[in-house]
């Protein structure tokens, strides 16, 4: 497999292979906070740096701990380890640095701990055999898709919400989940530009 | 074997490991060192910061009121925070209205001591303490309320007004996973400050009056605090109605017993509403404070009775009854204590009898 670089890598997180849009990760937080803009930037912030860190994190634990031990099988419940102890620190960090972002953060923050996109794209790393560089890549990239997805989703909602007439039936997560097929299906007009995999 | 060794002391190295360092950023981190609150611009004390306003409080042995314990589920605890308090969170817009929001009032429980604080709560709250109890007596009044008698063990007594309540400590048990705690009156004379009675009825599925009921046995310990409340006797002249239904008469009773000891020679009727002869209790007690009392007069009214009731007292609702004893109460003062809807009804005709807004006192079943 030729190289990519890291910001091949970011940009194709970001659009071709949005981990939201393409593969469908996260979904639960996606639906539940894309109601107001203001949450889910913060939401998608939050999911961010996590994702970031956390790639960068799994790397390190993966690369000098499960695999030269043979344990590449535990890497399931080591990788949800890791990132529910981050969250806590970020949490703490948070809450002791800036608590306007603590208050206006509130439940998201430990709600991102089972945000399986995080889990997701520290599994996808590890299965595509990504260098440290390209999964930072990956890790920030993904964060950053997510985080698009679910404002671009915010605005839409708000939108639909304001004007939209929609079928009594399909309020809530019914439309929701049909706007999110169109934007994984808008999503897919960057398909071929760039490949991860 | 060898294989399975490695992964499991993998796992428990890791997790172990990460819990360390959480443990120790918790501690490093969250050490914001120690903090001053001001309470009522006069008194000052140091507390750890980072906890809730209502733990750090507890511990100075101030106690509010709060019958969730600290969870955010009852609304009780509140306390104005004049300086420091920090943005209001979204865990307690429910409990404050506008109004309590202006006046800076929040909910301990919920909001944490990050930096000096001022604060204002009532000075009777000083008096609060923490009690150990043993239960010395647990009797069946009606067919669902019973009447738990509490020896005061350390601190042997405790100090309150008739017509204060107290707060019993549930301890986990089928029914809950964390201590409860729930509020109830005194019915026992102040005058007796080692041993108080308390009236409770049972109510299905209530976790403390569960607990009361099936579970509590003479000689078990109760912790409880208190005294909290501002339901009590007005140092005025006036002519008393006192009005209650069901266990609402713990508080009146305790009135009542004061107004014996103390002769207290001002006119007092006293209103209680039951559905039939099964759900009235301390009738004899009732009239026997008639001859204790100067001028006493107990009037229990039945709503329902059962044909083999043979009852020749008074019928229907407490506030028909109320109606047709009292002709003028401009000049009177009312005691209710009982459900909010019983409660709310009274007002409405004691007020159409000509009695002002003032002059009404009650303490409403939560």
């Amino acid at each position: 497999m030729e190289q990519l670089g890291f910001l091949t890598i970011l940009f194709a997180a970001v659009f071709t292979n949005n981990i939201l849009l393409t593969n469908y990760l996260g979904m639960c937080s996606f639906l539940g906070c894309s109601r107001e803009l203001k949450t889910s930037l913060g939401l998608g912030a939050a999911v961010c740096f996590v994702t970031a860190a956390t790639s960068v994190l799994n790397w390190l634990v993966y690369a000098f701990i499960l695999v030269p031990l043979d344990l590449v099988y535990l890497r399931f419940i080591v990788f949800i380890v890791v990132i529910a102890a981050f969250v806590q620190l970020v949490e703490m960090i948070i809450e002791r640095v800036s608590e306007p972002l603590y208050t206006a953060l509130g439940i998201f923050l430990p709600l991102i701990t089972v945000n399986c996109a995080i889990l997701g794209v520290s599994l996808f790393m590890v299965i595509r055999e990504y260098t440290f560089l390209q999964a930072f890549g990956y890790g920030l990239g993904s964060g950053v898709g997510w985080a698009l997805a679910i404002v671009a989703m915010a605005g839409i909602r708000l939108r639909l919400a304001q004007r939209a007439r929609i079928p009594r039936g399909l309020e809530g997560a019914g439309i929701a989940l049909i706007i999110a097929g169109t934007m994984a299906l808008a999503f897919m007009g960057f398909n071929g530009m760039v490949s991860v995999n | 074997m060898r294989e399975f060794l490695i992964a499991v002391a993998v796992i428990c190295a890791l997790n172990i490991g990460l819990a360390l360092l959480l443990m120790l950023a918790g501690a490093w981190i969250s050490d914001i060192g120690d903090r001053v609150i001001t309470i009522n611009g006069t008194r000052q004390i140091t507390v750890a910061g980072g906890r809730a306003l209502l733990t750090a409080l507890k511990e100075q042995q101030i106690f509010i009121p709060s019958a969730c314990g600290g969870r955010g589920s009852c609304g009780l605890c509140k306390v104005a925070v004049l300086e420091g308090g920090g943005p209001l969170l979204p865990t307690e817009t429910p409990w404050l209205t506008p109004e309590e929001q202006q006046d800076r009032i929040r909910l301990s429980c919920q909001l944490k001591v990050r930096r000096d604080l001022s604060i204002r709560i009532p000075e009777a709250l000083f008096n609060v303490r923490q009690y150990q109890t043993e239960v010395a007596g647990i009797d069946d009044l009606t067919h669902d309320i019973k009447q738990v008698t509490l020896k005061l063990i350390d601190p042997p007594a405790i100090a309150f007004t008739a017509g204060q309540y107290v707060q019993i400590e549930v301890p986990p048990y089928t029914l809950t996973d964390e201590p409860v705690y729930r509020a109830y009156s005194i019915a026992s004379d102040a005058a007796e400050p080692g041993r108080i009675e308390l009236e409770i009825r049972y109510v299905p599925d209530g976790i403390c009056t569960t607990y009361v009921h099936q579970h509590l046995k003479r000689g078990d310990r109760l912790t409880l605090n208190g005294p909290y409340g501002e339901f009590q006797l007005q140092p005025t002249d006036r002519e008393i109605i006192c009005i209650a239904g069901g266990s609402g008469m713990a508080p009146i009773r305790a009135i009542l017993l004061e107004m014996a000891r103390t002769r207290n020679p001002r006119p007092c009727r006293y209103f209680f509403g039951a559905r039939a002869k099964r759900d009235l209790f301390l009738v004899g007690e009732m009239r026997r404070l008639e001859g204790a009392i100067p001028h006493f007069q107990f009037i229990p009214a039945l709503s329902a009775p059962e044909p083999d009731d043979h009852w020749e007292g008074e019928t229907g609702l407490i506030t028909e009854v109320v109606g047709r004893h009292v002709a003028d109460a401009s000049q009177a003062e009312a005691y209710l204590c009982g459900s909010p809807l019983m409660i709310d009804a009274c007002i409405k005709v004691l007020r159409d009898k000509g009695m002002a807004e003032g002059h009404v006192f009650y303490d409403k079943f939560a």
